[in-house]
């Protein structure tokens, strides 16, 4: 069974979201997304300064088994991405909520983010995909 | 050990035979000063080590080898026999067409036939392979649309059910990739697809059977509606084996498509190559089709070249493409013959729908029980992986050890822990049931010992490969070391 935590916004892309203090947005991918993907090998990150909105492919993951376009959850300006996983994506798969992270986003409209599933909908779209 | 790391300074291979003196016709300026940096070796080291080589393969030859949407048949002797006769082997590419006129008429005839039996207007012999032939189909679909100077579109749209290489040869001929999802029953979302549809839209590339082993089944649906909305049809002929004889992509409305010789026309493959990925055309297209192709004026045949289709995109390999592969897919045709060619289907389905009955018996999950399979199936482990940990990865290697290629795991993508299976044709009853008794051997064994399955394979060459290291560290080059 996957989990996610309570604290944080799903997209049914299977992209978490967390909103810092700082008023950005942190993303990465779930427990159950690094689950079905297996080991990743890399991670393509954005440009940090790219604008971005919601729904766009910004970032690229690839397991073992396949690559995956990794969605902007908000729209808004790509301000920091994870330097760990260019030489360590395995984080992903062991951390997917810590140091899995992915990206930093400043949102142009943080409204976007109630749009999101909240966790008990998220791990119900899940379940039934399962 | 690499055959490089045997060499010893100054053995040869010819150490038992007679020296004679070379005869040397080429101008001394030409010969190299240097030995090439080749191996030195004795003729008894090289045959011992190609064979240990070759024991530790998987093949066709050896074993059963399901591998799904690869179409791993097995490769009939006779073809391999009348593609080798001295006339084809000794012939020089750049002969002069009338001291080719047998080699040419076989190409000419392989072109005939592949039309006839997909229903297209023109075929092109050239690509070398599937990659290539799906190249030159949206390059000739781009230049389609900017003869007409229709510049505007500038979108492929590709099922999610179609091949992992169809949106990769979108993109590289500047495309941009619009995913159409698929719906519960297996077929391309006709909502999706019409809300997609627009003045921006190329055209579609699609697999009929798609990935998922199922016919699309509205295809002549989604022909008219992509023509209607200006854009082309592309079929990537991965799945051919399925249709063979009994329906032609030409009557779907598809205006291009690409066929893997080296898989449907049976022409050994594996490791990379060689292949062959002859397109064919609609009449539309034809002005577009690669050079050169074979013509026969009266009862001459010749090359057809730029200077005969100037609006051609060009030439895809130095010569005629992979010739050897060709040859051996016409002596394939011709031995098939027109009723040959449907029952390759009708095996390859008859086979395909056995396998996934048997298998349904003994209660493994398959992904579309309410569709009749086409030549491939889908089975998931998922409940096996919930339940006690087998996975389609531990099955694959697991099965192995039993003497069986894995079949196709992890793809396509839309399915979990998914085996594709593709028996082929050529395989006998016997053969399909052994494999199913290994699966259900399998799983039995994954349900007592979880960890002995997980540590498979145990009687191959090497044990379970690491396969993020080969991911992240990919080394693919001898290098030369001081001895």
């Amino acid at each position: 069974m996957s989990n996610a935590p309570d604290d944080l916004r799903y997209a049914k892309s299977h992209e978490w979201a967390r909103l810092e203090d700082d008023g950005t947005v942190t993303v990465g991918i779930t427990d159950y997304a690094q689950a079905a993907l297996g080991d990743l090998v890399f991670v393509e990150t954005p440009e940090i300064g790219r604008v971005v909105s919601a729904g766009e492919a910004c970032a690229v993951v690839e397991s073992v088994k396949a690559a995956s376009d990794i969605y902007a959850p908000v729209s808004g300006e790509i301000v920091d991405t994870n330097p760990d996983l260019a030489n360590s994506p395995e984080v992903i798969n062991s951390d997917p909520y810590g140091g899995g992270w992915i990206m930093r986003i400043r949102p142009s409209d943080p409204s976007e983010l109630d749009q999101l599933l909240d966790a008990d909908s998220y791990l119900e779209l899940t379940s039934e995909q399962d | 050990m690499l055959i490089f790391e045997q060499s010893r300074s100054g053995r040869r291979a010819v150490a038992q035979t007679p020296r004679q003196a070379a005869e040397v016709e080429l101008p001394e300026r030409f010969w190299r000063r240097q030995r090439p940096l080749l191996p030195e070796c004795s003729e008894l080291q090289v045959v011992r080590h190609y064979t240990r080589l070759s024991q530790k393969n998987f093949s066709i030859d050896t074993h059963f080898y399901p591998l799904g949407s690869c179409t791993m048949k097995y490769n009939p002797r006779g073809a391999n026999v009348l593609a080798m006769l001295p006339g084809f082997l000794a012939r020089h590419p750049l002969a002069p067409e009338r001291c080719g006129q047998g080699f040419l008429a076989c190409l000419y005839e392989l072109q005939e036939i592949l039309a006839e039996v997909t229903g297209m207007r023109g075929v092109c012999l050239t690509p070398m392979a599937g990659a290539q032939g799906e190249f030159a189909g949206v390059a000739m679909i781009r230049a389609y649309h900017e003869a007409r100077g229709d510049t505007a579109r500038r979108v492929i749209l590709v099922p999610d059910a179609a091949h992992g290489t169809n949106p990769a040869t979108a993109a590289m001929c500047g495309y941009e990739v619009r995913e159409i999802p698929t719906d519960a029953q297996g077929d391309v979302d006709m909502a999706a697809l019409e809300a997609a549809l627009g003045p921006e839209t190329a055209g579609i590339m699609l697999t009929n059977p798609s990935t998922l082993g199922v016919f699309e089944r509205r295809i002549r649906e989604i022909a008219e509606r992509v023509h209607q909305a200006g854009g082309l049809l592309y079929y990537d002929g991965a799945n051919l084996n399925a249709i063979l004889g009994k329906v032609r992509p030409g009557d779907m409305g598809f205006d291009v498509i690409h066929m893997n010789l080296h898989k449907t026309f049976s022409t050994p493959h594996g490791g990379g190559g060689p292949g062959s990925g002859a397109i064919g055309v609609s009449s539309r297209l034809l002005p577009f089709m690669p050079v050169p192709t074979v013509r026969k004026d009266g009862d001459r045949y010749r090359w057809e070249t730029e200077a005969d289709r100037p609006q051609t995109i060009g030439r895809l390999s130095a010569f005629m493409g992979n010739a050897g592969v060709n040859l051996r897919a016409y002596v394939y045709a011709r031995m098939l013959g027109r009723e040959g060619m449907a029952r390759v289907a009708e095996f390859a389905t008859l086979n395909a729908n056995y396998l996934m009955a048997r298998l349904r018996q003994e209660g493994f999950q398959v992904a579309f029980p309410q569709r009749r399979a086409s030549h491939e199936f889908i089975v998931t482990l998922k409940r096996e992986a919930k339940e006690f940990g087998l996975t389609a990865m531990d099955m694959a290697k697991r099965l192995l050890d039993f003497g069986f290629h894995a079949p196709t795991t992890y793809f396509p993508l839309l399915v979990p822990e998914c085996l594709l299976i593709e028996p082929t044709e050529t395989e006998s009853k016997e053969v399909l049931d052994a494999f199913v008794e290994a699966m259900v051997r399998v799983r039995e064994e994954a349900r007592a010992d979880i960890e002995r399955v997980k540590g498979a394979p145990y009687h191959l060459p090497v044990r379970r490969l690491d396969d993020v290291k080969a991911a992240r560290e990919l080394d693919l080059t001898w290098k030369p070391t001081a001895r």
